[in-house]
């Protein structure tokens, strides 16, 4: 008998604005993200660290969960932007929000570049061909080690102050500078989806065959929604290498591509917070697990996938939507 | 001298394909196709299973390219024409087999296609709520086909006889000038399938409709001209009346059922 479900408004726009309006569990969300800095300093860098690695899920389910590119080699992108961010600080520019905007550059010139091919293909030969790009760039970078530092990683990296905050030991400017930069990422991905380009991304994901019968250039929506998410992975590697002083080969391996996608899938693809809900699962099983031991912590992340694909098909998200609509449903 | 110009504009016909080959190896499915339809017309394209009434659509709309000949909208020629560019210039189809979005409302469905049509779908910087005359429209065209009920339900949650609808719904958001319907009413009860011939008559009478269709009484009741395929071949095309007389098509198609 409560009004709780959905009661049809009388006006079609109305109908549309209430799917955008922002939810109190979102307000409260974010409200959250703050609790870290006050209930557990020491772990503020893990707080980072997941901030970071949300920012890279979230750019990978602006192309998977809503318009259905599956990518095994995402990571060529957060990759170069943590290149450009360390390398500029290697050449002397250590200012890092000129460096943010340097790497996003990169990033997205190079998914620009790929997003011609990216557009021509769909599931497997696109997961091949992603792959098969991620492991060059990977290669490229190993052997340019003049410009990487190859495999002994990038020398010489100085960060300077982010606006007169030095990065510090425990992590606070690295985790007030990642979430700050999530949520940025985050508000402009909100955007994106609830727009006409948002909705013309979803048709692609569920029906491709059925765009160009209403009229729509699908590949051109597919070469724009790639060089965004590609600008998005590269300032997430950016943060990263900016808040702690390091890049190696590591974030350009097929490791980081197959992790991001398993959280994203684990949180739920195409939700928006399934991204940011898998990271946060994903990176303190690590950080626990790891913990107790590890060498086989991953034993448990497959047994997680397993039975979260099992379970609940639509991410951890989507099982919690469907629990809250049948609970809804039962007080009818 | 008016009427005489539109007499002419009619004769040459508002789509129109002139000499269309195809086949697939040996096997023909177009041979020297020539088509004509002119403007507010109702076509049925009959012909027995494996005519190429389909790939006839999906020669003309641009989903199968003609091994040769050539296809004409108003005096465009556009055989080269990729099927997006055809739907912008107003050659619309639906398809036999629904092919809808099922996680999208009805709603949103057509939404995305009057934002096609109008250019705002590579806008992503403002919300689709604001855009409300487009949203308002995509709800006209819901309560037109009688879809206004369900218009906030997901695609995939509809009757099939409703998602039928939903496939016109979704071809007249791109405006189109010419409308090729393949089955309509494929699946659909009969009871049903008179509402959706009675839909498919009401649109407006500057649109140019072609239909394939198997049920006769449907045929000869909706439409104002008869196309007959048979293998590959378009063998006469005419009045309802001419096509119930014409021996060949009695023979060929209409075999015992056409008596009297």
């Amino acid at each position: 008998m409560t009004a709780a479900t959905t009661d049809t408004p009388a006006e079609p726009h109305l109908y549309l604005h209430a799917q955008t309006r922002w939810r109190r569990g979102e307000y409260a969300f974010w409200v959250a993200t703050l609790l870290p800095f006050v209930f557990f300093p020491s772990y503020l860098q893990l707080a980072s660290q997941i901030a970071i690695t949300a920012l890279f899920a979230l750019s990978l389910d602006l192309i998977l969960g809503y318009a259905g590119i599956v990518s095994l080699g995402h990571a060529a992108f957060f990759g170069l932007g943590a290149y450009a961010a360390g390398v500029l600080t290697v050449y002397g520019w250590g200012e890092p929000l000129s460096g943010l905007a340097f790497a996003a550059a990169i990033a997205g010139l190079a998914g620009y570049a790929m997003s011609f091919i990216i557009s021509r293909f769909r599931h497997l030969a696109l997961i091949m061909i992603t792959l098969g790009l991620g492991l060059l760039l990977h290669e490229a970078a190993n052997s340019a080690s003049w410009l990487t530092g190859g495999a002994d990683g990038l020398q010489g990296i100085r960060v300077g102050t982010l606006l007169g905050f030095k990065f510090d030991l425990y992590g606070r400017t690295a985790y007030g500078y990642s979430l700050i930069v999530l949520f940025l990422a985050f508000l402009v991905a909100r955007r994106i989806i609830h727009s006409p380009f948002g909705l013309s991304l979803r048709g692609i994901r569920e029906n491709p065959v059925r765009m160009p019968a209403i009229g729509a250039a699908s590949s051109a929506h597919i070469r724009k929604i790639y060089t965004i998410a590609a600008v998005m992975a590269g300032i997430a590697g950016a943060v990263l290498a900016q808040s702690t002083s390091t890049v190696s080969l590591e974030v350009l391996s097929f490791q980081r591509s197959a992790d991001v996608l398993v959280i994203l899938i684990l949180g739920g693809a195409g939700r928006l917070y399934g991204g940011i809900i898998g990271a946060i699962i994903y990176m303190v099983a690590r950080d626990q697990f790891s913990g107790i031991n590890p060498q086989y912590w991953y034993f448990w992340i497959g047994l997680l996938l397993v039975a979260v694909v099992v379970f609940l098909p639509n991410g951890i998200l989507g099982g919690l939507a469907r629990l809250k609509s049948s609970w809804s449903g039962a007080w009818k | 001298m008016e009427v005489k110009a539109q007499a002419a504009a009619e004769a040459a016909g508002v789509l129109s394909a002139r000499g269309l080959d195809k086949s697939f190896g040996s096997l023909i499915v177009a041979k020297d196709i020539h088509l004509a339809l002119p403007q507010g017309v109702r076509y049925a394209l009959i012909g027995p299973n494996g005519a190429g009434k389909t790939t006839l659509i999906n020669l003309m709309t641009g989903m199968l390219r003609p091994d040769s000949g050539r296809i004409f909208l108003g005096e465009d020629e556009i055989t080269s024409l990729k099927p997006e560019a055809r739907v912008k210039r107003g050659l619309v189809r639906t398809f036999q087999i629904n092919s809808l979005f099922p996680h999208l409302s009805a709603l949103e469905a057509v939404t995305l296609a009057v934002c096609e049509r109008r250019g705002d779908a590579p806008t992503w910087w403002k919300r689709l709520p604001d855009y409300r005359d487009a949203v308002d429209e995509a709800h006209g065209i819901l309560s037109s086909l009688r879809l206004a009920t369900d218009c906030y339900r997901l695609t995939r949650e509809l009757a099939y006889g409703r998602q039928r609808l939903l496939e016109i719904a979704l071809a007249l958001a791109t405006r189109p000038r010419v409308l090729l319907l393949d089955e309509p009413a494929a699946g659909v009860p009969k009871d049903e399938s008179a509402e959706l011939f009675d839909v498919i008559s009401s649109l407006s009478r500057d649109l140019t409709v072609l239909f394939i269709e198997h049920d006769m009484n449907v045929v000869f009741r909706f439409a104002s001209r008869i196309i007959v395929m048979v293998g590959g071949r378009i063998l006469v095309e005419g009045s309802p009346d001419e096509i119930a007389r014409n021996p060949e098509v009695r023979t060929v198609y209409l075999g015992k059922a056409a008596h009297g």
